[in-house]
């Protein structure tokens, strides 16, 4: 049991036993109070809480919200991370402070500015009703407030590691011949790609279920603005706690999915670091 | 220097896509908040920040906010150091179950934990019982913010104590230090930063949270209805100045907090 210890064995053993009694009082308790609401009723019951037309309505809004947000971010990711590692290093510190934003941001102050951006009395509020665009209350609302939230975490994934690759043998590919394109996919993107995927997993993850930024963008219209969050939050204000819990699952199951996932990942990412 | 710079590819590219990006989801939207409450009559700013709800919903949302950031600096120190110091049974689990708070929907966690403290439940039930109300009062929105500030805490703390080295412990014994006096003179100045850190992010994410903590809060006016709550309330209302000033008065605090907690930690590593 002994790897790195100068304190009593007492003190160890005593502090093991309350981490253990913390995750399940303050982590493991809530996660399985899900499950045990959706099978409240039986198996049955959980199953017709599934099949429900709304829910599958929201669960693919959800995943089209989720695809879109975590594509801009990607590519914004990576561009950014290679801007600032490659080639502007004097706007760095003001790239990370702009990433910092959305962290510090409350989600419901993130909804609130594009409201007052794009809603009826806002900014543009005027021109995009002349022009009969709808995005406050429609899906653009949604996917913007979802990237706003999510937007730092490929970048801030990528910038350390971008810097740790260094230049060197990317210059060297370019001096050899190589295109930009070949460059990325043969150099640098091997190097950066377990980093990538955790960014990705991370943001994936967060575009599901943000909540409080979409529900100040949505109007909650069913079928149309309502993601997997806000149906959970309208059937539990509903007294339907069966379906709300079973739809829940789904979400906590890719939770746990994607965290399993991503502690893979970061093992392989210490593996590669190891070898080089 | 600068041409060798310009060898790499992509400078118009990554520089356009940042930009454009940054613009149109960031500081625009930003800029327009910021436009907005420039506009604010003097007269309506005074007439928002004299209601007593205001006052009411952010002392609620910052002084849970920095009870539970602290109850999280605890119990992140005692999550963080065994999975840094110590190989146990059921280690691996411990260290993938601490990362779900920040993976799981707030909405889920919100209704999962409405429905654990709720009074017909068995938990809540028995709390309520001996007398702790949990749920609809300002306790059950601390749990809620413990829970999605959690993970910040070990994570920031766990490298710390992995990177401690061993050898200055043994070093310390060897010369006849005890155990209590190894820890609070030497091990705890290493760490406090990273506990100083923690608590920054614990505190920023709790301040704010929204979808775990509505379900449990019960969103009493005066007693339990946080500030985050009260801004969207007063955008249904299209009352769009005063989601403003609220807004804006809520990052004033929050910025105040973290530089205290920066300036801290700066004095602290001196």
């Amino acid at each position: 049991m002994k790897v790195k210890r100068n304190e009593p064995i007492a003190f160890s053993i005593l502090i093991i036993s309350i981490a253990f009694l913390v995750s399940l009082i303050v982590i493991v308790l809530p996660v399985y109070k899900i499950f045990e609401q959706a099978f409240q009723k039986g198996f049955s019951g959980y199953w017709n809480a599934l099949v429900d037309l709304e829910l599958l309505s929201s669960l693919r809004l959800s995943l089209i919200v989720m695809a879109i947000v975590v594509t801009i971010n990607t590519i914004f990711g990576l561009a950014a991370a290679w801007y600032v590692t490659r080639f502007g290093k004097r706007i760095r510190g003001l790239l990370e402070v702009l990433l910092e934003l959305p962290f510090s941001v409350s989600p419901v102050v993130a909804g609130m500015i594009f409201i007052l951006l794009f809603g009826s009395s806002g900014f543009l509020g005027s021109f995009l009703k002349d022009s009969n665009v709808q995005i406050i209350f429609a899906l653009p609302g949604v996917i913007l407030a979802t990237t706003f939230v999510t937007l730092p975490f490929v970048a801030k994934e990528l910038i350390p590691l971008m810097d740790e690759l260094g230049t060197e043998m990317e210059e060297a590919a370019i001096v050899l011949g190589a295109n930009g394109w070949h460059m990325f996919t043969r150099i640098t993107l091997p190097s950066i790609k377990w980093g990538l995927i955790h960014g990705i997993i991370m943001c994936t993850a967060r575009s599901m279920g943000e909540f409080g930024a979409v529900s100040v963008v949505s109007g909650h219209i069913r079928g149309q603005t309502v993601t997997m969050p806000l149906h959970i939050e309208i059937l539990y204000n509903e007294y339907e706690f069966v379906a709300s819990f079973a739809a829940a699952t789904i979400l906590g199951i890719a939770a746990f999915a994607a965290t399993v996932f991503k502690i893979l990942v970061s093992r392989a990412q210490k593996n590669q670091l190891r070898k080089s | 220097m600068h041409s060798n710079r310009r060898l790499l590819p992509g400078h118009n590219l990554s520089l356009g896509i940042s930009l454009l990006y940054l613009s149109l989801f960031l500081l625009i939207p930003l800029g327009a908040l910021f436009l907005q409450s420039a506009q604010i009559s003097t007269s309506k700013i005074i007439q928002v920040l004299s209601s007593e709800r205001i006052w009411a919903a952010c002392k609620i949302s910052f002084g849970l906010a920095l009870i539970s950031a602290l109850l999280n600096v605890v119990m992140g120190f005692t999550l963080a150091w065994p999975l840094a110091r110590y190989s146990f049974p059921g280690k691996k689990i411990l260290d993938t179950i601490i990362d779900l708070p920040l993976a799981l929907p707030t909405a889920v966690a919100g209704i999962s934990l409405a429905s654990l403290y709720a009074s017909n439940s068995h938990l809540g039930g028995f709390l309520e019982s001996a007398g702790i109300q949990v749920a609809y009062s300002p306790l059950g929105i601390v749990i809620a913010m413990s829970f999605v500030g959690i993970p910040f805490a070990v994570r920031t703390v766990q490298p710390v104590i992995e990177e401690i080295d061993i050898g200055i412990e043994e070093a310390a014994a060897t010369l006849g230090a005890n155990w209590s006096q190894i820890f609070f003179k030497i091990i705890l100045p290493m760490i406090t930063p990273s506990l100083l850190a923690g608590f920054g992010l614990s505190f920023a994410r709790a301040v704010g949270e929204y979808g775990s903590v509505i379900f449990i809060a019960g969103n009493i006016p005066y007693q339990t209805e946080i500030a985050p709550l009260l801004i969207l309330s007063k955008l249904e209302q299209y009352d769009y100045d005063g989601a403003i000033i609220l807004a804006m008065l809520m990052l004033s605090i929050s910025f105040l907090v973290l530089l205290t907690v920066n300036l801290t930690g700066r004095f602290r590593k001196r």
